[in-house]
């Protein structure tokens, strides 16, 4: 390897609060990922709420300092060398946020979004520069300059406003895009257009992102790897078809079995997992282990960290001992 | 069905006053609903299903205001009402799980409390004994445990706090519950588990819903009739096995054709197009712009909902013509 990697996560542990006598709340643990340069990838992070997906995004903005391990972006740690702070940082990774009502001013017209990066990045001095710019990057992401320019926030649909923020992103030249459930805010109907955007931010822009969704079915039509979060730990990893078409850590399983799919003549399947709605989990065991509907006395002893090879690794001991198939199946 | 429909709604409408101009949310809306059946209503944010819902309850606001039309339910016009009557209406015989409900709750008051203060309104001669005691049996039918009542909102979970909504809903065995995106919020797994508890005390207790939302996976897996909503009209409206299986309203087959799929890998397919202000409807059917079946008819005509198949209604010149309903 001999450029460093875009971005490298290394055993990355954030909690919140705790005392003297009280535990923190884990909100990621030992979390390992990484980006490499030159390979533009959309990384799926799904996982329920609490599952700690919005808290990685926050450690790769940089809005969230982890307790424990590395953050590293073009091989050098960014709370060590103070690169967070940096405005190259900032204009190189980028946001998108679920709601894209609430990051407009409704006192100023769309455009306002798109021109203060401009100003503020220094990206282009002119007005005409800037408007050149602005419409260019409306253009990219779909949208007619002449329907959106000169509008205000309310005038705009949800999927348009979020387009806008997609805009917004591209216009920086970002190398890592964190789309934090970008799509679903917005109209089924819309949601293909925003995602077909995100595609082509990797594909004819070569911008990496983290797509952190609960919605595995857009997972897997948009990304190439997927992490699965369960309060805080990732129990799954694989190239995003492998994981969501043949999940073999329970959660997944349980997680893409809930998918309502659009056939009457295909229900939900029965129920085979232990209710545990608020589990106040053991962080040295399983975190999965009381809702598991495979538990067995070792899940409780230590958690499990399993490798499968060819990228995907599997928390859990059904697979320790060589055993690729589920015991679900 | 040959007797009379527990609810019938005829040819609704509800707008919005905006400066001088009507903004028309639910324009001449029919339909009918028997006794325990389930009803979804899809479409668009802005296609009026939100509208609709509050409506029904007469719970609109200024500057809403229904028009014209008729809401009947087990004989009683909802629009007649007083607002003495309207009051002992509202909740006896329709509950509203309104979008967001979790956010409802009150974060001062522990579920017991707010569920006895429901309770209270509408039977004054219940014992405390009694309330509690229905209290302990609501929360059960739920799938919950009987020591939630003694919590309060903040310590429940999503789908926990959307289960006491539930609970809060049944309370006094409404005829007819409206559900409006009862589980937008939560994740899969809690989805699940929320809409067969809703569907279960349901069933249970014989009403009859309403169930409004945008997600068609979950529309498929949770009513047996589905309407589709654009632009304020009822456009389609079909038993959801046909639904599913034949789509006749364009529209419906692009909303069916643009889900994306966890099973397989295909290329996204929005639906091109937005849909119009409804203070600058289309002249037509108000779907033509982005209609990829759109004929010269549809440019100047307002399609009718008319019947094409036994419980089948659509709403376009297109479907008409191939079924020849217009002899």
């Amino acid at each position: 390897m001999s450029a460093p990697d875009l971005l490298n996560l290394e055993g990355v542990t954030v909690t919140f609060g705790g005392g003297i006598h009280k535990a923190p709340f884990v909100a990621l643990e030992d979390l390992s990922l990484s980006i490499p340069t030159g390979a533009p990838e959309i990384i799926a992070v799904a996982g329920e709420s609490g599952s700690g997906k919005t808290t990685l995004g926050r450690v790769i903005l940089g809005l969230t300092k982890p307790v424990r391990g590395r953050v590293a972006f073009d091989g050098a740690d960014i709370w060590a060398t103070g690169a967070v702070h940096s405005r190259g940082y900032l204009r190189s990774v980028q946001a998108v946020f679920q709601d894209p009502f609430s990051v407009f001013n409704p006192f100023y017209p769309v455009e306002h979004l798109l021109r203060a990066p401009l100003k503020m990045f220094g990206i282009a001095r002119g007005r005409a520069e800037q408007d050149e710019r602005i419409t260019t990057a409306l253009r990219q992401v779909g949208l007619k300059p002449e329907q959106v320019v000169g509008r205000y926030p309310h005038q705009l649909s949800g999927g348009q406003r979020q387009r806008i923020v997609v805009a917004r992103a591209l216009m920086l030249r970002p190398r890592l895009i964190v789309a934090d459930e970008p799509v679903s805010m917005i109209d089924a109907s819309l949601r293909a257009n925003v995602l077909e955007n995100l595609r082509a931010l990797r594909d004819e822009h070569g911008i990496s992102i983290l797509y952190i969704t609960h919605d595995l079915a857009t997972a897997r039509q948009v990304s190439n790897r997927l992490y699965v979060l369960y309060r805080g730990r990732a129990v799954e990893i694989g190239a995003a078809g492998d994981v969501i078409g043949a999940p073999k850590h329970p959660y997944t399983q349980l997680l893409m079995s809930s998918i309502p799919r659009p056939d009457p003549d295909a229900p939900w399947p029965a129920e085979h997992v232990r209710k545990g709605e608020i589990g106040t989990s053991d962080r040295a065991a399983c975190v999965f282990l009381d809702r598991c509907p495979h538990r067995m006395p070792i899940c409780a002893k230590q958690p499990p960290d399993f490798m499968l090879g060819d990228g995907r690794a599997v928390s859990c001991y059904l697979y320790s001992d060589g055993r690729s198939e589920t015991a679900a199946a | 069905m040959i007797d009379a429909p527990l609810l019938s709604i005829n040819d609704l409408s509800v707008s919005y006053a905006i400066g001088n101009e009507r903004a028309r949310a639910v324009d001449g809306l029919s339909l009918t609903l028997g006794a325990g059946q389930r009803l979804g209503i899809v479409g668009e944010s802005g296609s009026g299903k939100s509208t609709l819902a509050l409506a029904l309850m007469r719970l609109h606001k200024p500057p809403a205001m229904i028009d014209s039309g008729q809401i009947l339910l087990g004989g009683t016009d909802i629009l007649r009402l007083d607002q003495g009557a309207l009051r002992k209406f509202r909740w006896s015989e329709v509950a509203l799980i309104p979008q967001g409900a979790m956010n409802a709750l009150n974060p001062v008051i522990k579920v017991r409390e707010q569920m006895a203060d429901t309770i209270r309104a509408h039977r004054r001669d219940m014992s405390a004994r009694d309330i509690n005691k229905r209290i302990d049996e609501l929360l059960v039918r739920v799938g919950l445990s009987t020591s939630v009542a003694g919590l309060y909102p903040h310590e429940l979970s999503g789908g926990m706090k959307q289960r006491v909504c539930i609970a809060l809903a049944i309370v006094l065995e409404p005829k007819l519950i409206i559900a409006d995106e009862p589980t937008s919020a939560l994740d899969v797994v809690v989805q699940r588990v929320v809409i067969e508890t809703l569907k279960d005390v349901q069933a249970q207790i014989g009403a009859a819903m309403i169930m409004i939302g945008h997600d068609m996976g979950l529309m498929a897996q949770s009513v047996d009739h589905l309407a589709v909503m654009y632009a304020g009209r009822l456009v389609d409206q079909a038993p959801i096995r046909e639904f599913f299986r034949r789509p006749l309203h364009p529209y419906s087959q692009l909303l069916i054709s643009s889900l994306p799929s966890p099973d397989e890998t295909r290329p996204l397919a929005g639906i091109p197009g937005m849909q119009p202000s409804l203070l600058d409807l289309p002249a037509g059917c108000a779907f033509h712009p982005r209609c990829p079946l759109v004929q010269p008819i549809c440019r100047e005509v307002m399609p009718p909902l008319e019947t094409v198949e036994p419980h089948r209604r659509v709403a376009c010149h297109v479907v008409a013509e191939a079924y020849n309903v217009r002899a």
